[in-house]
Order: structure tokens, then sequence, then C-alpha cells
């Protein structure tokens, strides 16, 4: 069964895209490292996102092998400039 | 004590130092961020600072308790700001109390620093000559989380 993840696209990224949030349907126990290639396989302008972005998954920093479940808030997160 | 919050209202430092201290505490330290007037020699007018809000939240808690632990500085309060901030307007203040000056230097520079590589936080900065740009910044590792968080 498919699952459907909330993916988040925070300050350059929300601007490249020109959009802040977006539902992505992936197969059973894909991965970060999966739903970043899928999203940039679609072409312009989400192939101008880089190959490995830091993500949170559920607002914590996930590393590419990290399996998704139906409903995660997963949120792409350019380099962090705060202070 | 340890206290952490994001905040969209300014920032009094002030306050934020009065949150720590205590009667065996001889050394307190506060720092502060401010917007400064110029990025690469281009003046700067304002920062809008971004934030991803409930993780930026739960990632400043995170710094404030580690910096707690790492250095046994009892009293520790962080205030981040975001939105529209002005040239001088304060954007972060982080006030560490401790029974000597070593820890509380300590704990407060851990503070400001993985703020730097942690935060969900980023600025665009807007320019006098009518500009605007995200500011580069540091790329977070998820070895800065512990995993897939629930």
């Amino acid at each position: 069964m498919p699952i459907v993840v909330r993916t988040l696209f925070f300050a350059a990224y929300r601007d490249l895209l020109g959009r802040a949030a977006l539902d992505v349907e992936l197969p059973e126990g894909a991965t970060v490292g999966e739903l970043v290639v899928e999203v940039r396989g679609w072409g312009h302008p989400f192939a101008d996102l880089p190959e490995r972005p830091a993500i949170a998954v559920n607002r914590r920093y996930a590393s590419p092998e990290v399996e998704l479940g139906a409903g995660d808030e997963v949120a792409f997160l350019p380099p962090v400039a705060g202070g | 004590m340890a206290y952490s919050a994001l905040v969209r209202e300014p920032i009094d430092p002030g306050r934020v130092l009065a949150m720590v201290g205590a009667g065996a505490h001889g050394a307190g330290v506060l720092f502060v961020g401010v917007v400064r007037d110029h990025a690469d020699g281009r003046p700067v007018s304002g920062i809008r600072y971004d934030a991803y809000e409930p993780m930026a939240d739960e990632v400043l808690a995170a710094i404030a308790r580690e910096a707690r632990a790492r250095f046994g500085s009892d009293r520790l309060a962080v205030v981040h700001r975001f939105g529209d901030l002005r040239v001088g307007d304060v954007s972060v203040a982080i006030a560490v109390s401790s029974a000597h000056r070593v820890e509380a230097f300590e704990a407060s520079r851990y503070v400001i620093e993985e703020i730097k590589t942690r935060l969900p936080v980023w600025k665009k900065e807007r320019y006098l000559d009518g500009g605007e740009g995200w500011v580069d910044g540091a790329a977070p590792t998820a070895a800065a989380g512990e995993g897939r968080g629930r």
C-alpha cells in the first residue's frame, strides 16, 4: 500500500519552488533518500533542489536511510542561519 | 533551570539576564546577537528571520538542556526572535549564571555555536539599495538529531 507524507519547504527552497508544502505518495518502506530522488525527478524547479539536502522527519534531523511512514512530516531544510 | 523561547516580539536582554543568577553564583554572562548594518560591504536595512517554528522550539530547548548538562551551569536562558528585524534589533539573547566564570562563558558559547549549526532558522537580508537575499548558512547533519522523530 502506498503511503502519503507531508513535505515542507523553507526559506530559499520555498522561494525556489513557489510553495511551502506538498503531499507526496511513495511506496511503502520508502526512505528519506528515495523521497528526495522522487521529488528532484519532477523536473524544473524541483530538480534544482540539492541532491542531499538536510531533512527533518517529524521535526528531527534524519539521514537518507531513515524509513518513512504514512503521515510523516518531512521538511527540506536549507543551510541554517540563526543567531 | 534551562529556559528557551522563540518569540516574535522584541527581546529585552535585561529581562533575559534577570532570569538567571542565584546567591551561590559568582558569575553571569549575557550574550546578545544584533542585526548589523552591512553584509560583505553591502549596506543592510534589516533582516527577516524565518523559522520552522515547532522544530526550532524543540531544538532550542535541546541546546539549552545540553549546555546545562555539559557545563554544569545551573541557570541558563535563551531567547531567539523571528519575523522582521531592523538594524540594531536583538535577534538572540543568551544568559547563563554559575558558581564561576568559566562554565558561564563556555555554556554561553556552546549555545550560540549550536544555534548557528542546528537551529532551523533562516535569514533574508534586505539591502539599502533595494535588493534582498538569503544568507548563506551552515548545513546541518543528520547527527545533529538522533534519528527518526515521532
